[in-house]
């Protein structure tokens, strides 16, 4: 007996309730815009410069006794935080940030040093994993670079489309992927998830998941449209999603699976990275299904009709010797 | 297209059983890497000791032993990114001029009057003369200095512009000649750095250059980046200068092109020296950790004919005056010259430890900096972190790979374990490719291979279902295996290009780490398409030339 997650035919019409969907799509973009314009995103030393100390202690980690270690050095807005790991209880671990110091320097020696000092006498067993000091100066360009990796693999990838496709194809697609970059955000603001380049990573590998699931979609409506020559678009948007089904869970089960063992085993380093690429597959999947397409249906195909296709709808529509 | 030629079929096991080839020195990480080191060791000629030996020995040597560079996130270290004050360096340049530019004028004094050099901005020389009326032709006698500029695309340029105001003959570097003066420049520093941080003897620094004028410094196995800072951070500039005065009143005033600068080693005492030095690091040709009579720690020097010659003069004509040992903008020292110093050696006391000239030396062989450098980017890694993330991400893609290896077997049977197989053979081919390279593994590389576990089934997900579709439609199993594999294509090749282009822009845009995940994730795309159209093709062909089975369940 085989496992299968999607039966070994389906016929479910996806634009009974495209009001449903789009509707949806439409208001947890605006959501995320508005999240993204009040509550903003967490940013990262790498974009808002500033400087983070790892700290690891033998010691339950006290945020107020660091807090107060620290507040005699005047750096400035600080802030502690406790990781937490649940597959990891006796980590003591800390995450202090500290804004970013006058001029472009990313941070001075003696600055790292006295933060040491101060942290090492209020708490002797402390050590000091990781320091990391970005400079007001690089920040800047990274924010710009980083945005313009993301317009950039846009563009190449609505050109790509509307070589291989037409451009209807190609604004579909586009559109479901401002959908999931959007829809991102939106969560990263919500839940204030700590924002940085390596978000940016996954944000470019969601737009890659999302055109992967996509392009397959168009893939099969492209030859569909070539075989059902008369039907009506509806029908074989809705065909080519129906054939395609059980692939697109398959791929994204798959890489769910990939990523949660990621996500839970990993360690917290990289959590918020794998937290950005699970919901990106998640967001990525529904778009493809339900937003591409409905935007090809809004746009239309132009169609051959020159030669009518006689065998579309009788017994030897799917035969072709 | 189920039947594959011969020689394709030795071609594709043939790359499979590289990858694995390839991919297998990092199974035993620690004693490749010994092994690597204690050949290179021996290949040097250092001593055959019994350990070396030993090391030399954990490794067959016919096996491959190129591995995947660990990146700095997972083996610890310090990372830098300097900035190159590049403007310091045309201030320099003015005052080597000033000396030329001054005979050149003196020889005119009939015409133009006396002259004098008066405060201007940092990058340009500003000669006031007494008879403004002829400044034309002090310009004229100025102008007759410039060089052409030695650079192939400023051909015919020369290296200062003279213009005139007034009563003044403004000289600056032209645009040519500051282009070739910053490439210089940044050369120098890249060279001096990467001196400095090779006598400390760290293993395999990275030492390149970003842009116009950054230098990107990354340094496994070092405790943190306040230490880099220290051995590459002061400029260690040398200079000696004539006294003018000493004083302890730091507001004192200083005339123009005079500097005044703080002792080391009296707090509170201020000296006023001539701005211009007698002699320059640049002319040192040695320098030694050493001691001096009173047996107190000092460093000795030796400075090149050129330099020697100078300092023979100065110290001839100056006997009984001062004169100051300026090291990074404070004095040292400042001994009275009691006789000619001929033969340009030296010795240099102060406040040091026996550590500080040892390090003092070996920054003063190496060069000074030609500029100062600022630090706009720093990150320290410690080692236990970077090992916590490999056996984090060791796990996580042991786990991950189980997980997939059993869903895939439970959906397509037969067929899940050929995928199975092709998926085993992607995860090495990416090693190996990653080996082979000398490409470097960091953490988000690891979730990148991660994910390509994941979505390296894909093409295979695409093909299975494909081929399902098409025994629906009662066509024998080969054929139906054949239409499968032909129809699937165009939907693998377009999902994949649009992934290697995210892919290829992260490469491009990203840097340190974010590359790391993009070369994982591109070397994942292109070894699953590799091992699903071919390797899982070829295993379903010989397993159906095999069983020839007459039904087929997919």
């Amino acid at each position: 007996m085989r496992l299968k997650l999607v039966p070994e035919s389906t016929n479910v019409n996806f634009f009974g309730i495209t009001y449903i969907t789009v509707g949806l799509s439409a208001m947890a973009m605006v959501a995320s815009v508005v999240l993204f314009l009040t509550m903003g995103l967490n940013y990262g030393i790498d974009f808002m410069g500033g400087t983070t100390i790892r700290t690891d202690s033998e010691t339950t980690v006290d945020v107020g006794v660091y807090r107060d270690a620290l507040t005699p050095l005047n750096l400035g807005d600080i802030s502690i935080t406790e990781v937490t790991d649940p597959t990891r209880p006796d980590l003591n671990v800390a995450q202090i940030r500290i804004q970013a110091q006058d001029g472009a320097q990313a941070i001075t020696n003696e600055t790292i040093q006295a933060v040491k000092a101060a942290l090492t006498e209020a708490d002797s067993t402390i050590t000091f994993p990781s320091v990391e000091s970005v400079g007001p100066k690089v920040s800047g360009e990274l924010v710009w670079t980083a945005v313009e990796a993301v317009v950039f693999a846009v563009l190449a990838v609505l050109f790509y489309i509307w070589l291989r496709f037409e451009w209807q194809f190609s604004v579909g697609a586009v559109l479901a992927l401002i959908h999931d970059v959007t829809l991102t955000i939106g969560v990263f603001s919500l839940l204030q998830i700590k924002f940085d380049l390596a978000i940016i990573a996954a944000l470019l590998t969601i737009v890659g998941y999302s055109l992967n699931d996509t392009v397959v979609v168009f893939d099969r409506v492209r030859e569909n449209l070539r075989k059902f020559k008369t039907t009506p678009l509806q029908d074989v948007l809705n065909l080519s999603i129906n054939e395609t089904l059980s692939r697109t869970v398959m791929t994204s089960v798959t890489t769910l699976i990939a990523l949660i063992s990621l996500f839970v085993l990993g360690g917290d380093v990289i959590r918020g990275f794998v937290f950005a690429m699970i919901w990106g597959v998640l967001v990525g999947t529904y778009s493809s299904v339900f937003v591409a397409s409905s935007v090809l249906l809004r746009l239309g195909v132009t169609r051959d009709k020159s030669k009518p296709d006689n065998t579309s709808g009788n017994q030897f529509a799917n035969i072709d010797a | 297209m189920l039947q594959f030629p011969l020689w394709k079929k030795i071609v594709i096991w043939g790359i499979c059983a590289l990858g694995i080839l390839m991919a297998s020195p990092n199974l035993q990480y620690t004693q490749v890497e010994q092994y690597n080191d204690a050949t290179a060791a021996l290949e040097a000629g250092a001593e055959e000791t019994p350990e070396l030996a030993a090391m030399a020995a954990q490794w067959p040597s016919f096996l491959p032993s190129s591995l995947v560079n660990l990146g700095l996130d997972l083996r610890g270290g310090a990372h830098l990114l300097a900035e190159v004050q590049l403007g310091e360096v045309y201030a320099a340049r003015m005052d080597d001029l000033w000396p030329s530019v001054r005979d050149a004028l003196r020889g005119k004094r009939s015409e133009i009057g006396t002259i004098r050099r008066v405060d201007s901005p940092e990058d340009e020389l500003h000669v006031r003369i007494s008879k403004p009326e002829a400044i034309d032709a002090a310009v004229a006698a100025v102008r007759a200095l410039a060089q052409p500029v030695v650079s192939l695309t400023s051909a015919g340029q020369t290296d200062i512009e003279v213009s005139s105001n007034g009563a003044d003959v403004i000289v600056r570097l032209s645009e040519a000649e500051k282009l070739a003066t910053d490439q210089r420049t940044l050369e120098q520093t890249l060279e001096i750095i990467r001196r400095r941080v090779d006598e400390a003897g760290t293993r395999e620094p990275t030492i390149q250059r970003q842009g116009t004028d950054r230098v990107l410094i990354q340094v496994p196995g070092i405790g943190s980046a306040e230490e880099l800072k220290d051995l590459i951070g002061t400029t260690a500039k040398l200079t000696f200068h004539a006294v003018v005065g000493r004083t302890s009143d730091q507001n004192a005033r200083v005339q123009s092109r005079q500097i005044m600068l703080p002792s080391e080693d009296e707090p509170g005492i201020f000296y006023i020296l001539e701005k211009t030095p007698v002699i320059s690091g640049e002319q040192l040709v040695d320098a030694q950790a050493a001691f001096d009579q009173n047996n107190q720690a000092a460093v000795s020097f030796r400075l090149n004919p050129s330099g020697g010659r100078i300092f023979g003069e100065y110290t001839a004509n100056n006997i009984g005056t001062p004169f100051a040992i300026v090291l990074d903008g404070g004095v040292v020292s400042a001994p009275t010259i009691r006789s000619h110093i001929p033969g340009g050696s030296g010795i240099i006391t102060g406040r040091f430890s026996v550590e500080e000239t040892a390090k003092l030396a070996i920054q003063l062989r190496a060069g000074a900096l030609p500029a100062k450098v600022t630090y706009l980017e720093e990150r320290t890694i410690g080692p236990e972190l970077g090992q916590d993330s490999i056996d984090a991400g060791r796990i996580a893609c042991i786990v991950a790979f189980a997980a997939v290896l059993i869903f895939m077997g439970l959906s397509y049977g037969t067929f899940g374990l050929f995928a199975n197989v092709a998926l085993i053979i992607n995860v090495a081919l990416i090693f190996g490719l990653l080996s082979a390279i000398g490409a470097t593994l960091t953490l988000p590389g690891i979730a990148g291979i991660v994910l390509t576990i994941g979505m390296a089934v894909d093409a295979n997900v695409l093909v299975f279902e494909r081929i399902r579709e098409e025994l629906k439609s009662a066509k024998g199993p080969a054929r139906a295996i054949e239409l499968g594999y032909e129809r699937a294509f165009s939907a693998i090749v377009d999902a994949n290009i649009t992934t290697l282009i995210a892919a290829v822009i992260l490469f491009v845009m990203g840097s340190g780490p974010v590359r790391g995940f993009a070369i994982t994730l591109g070397f994942g795309i292109v070894t699953s398409v590799f091992t699903a159209i071919w390797v899982t093709r070829l295993l379903i062909s010989t397993w159906m030339q095999y069983r020839r089975p007459k039904t087929i369940e997919v």
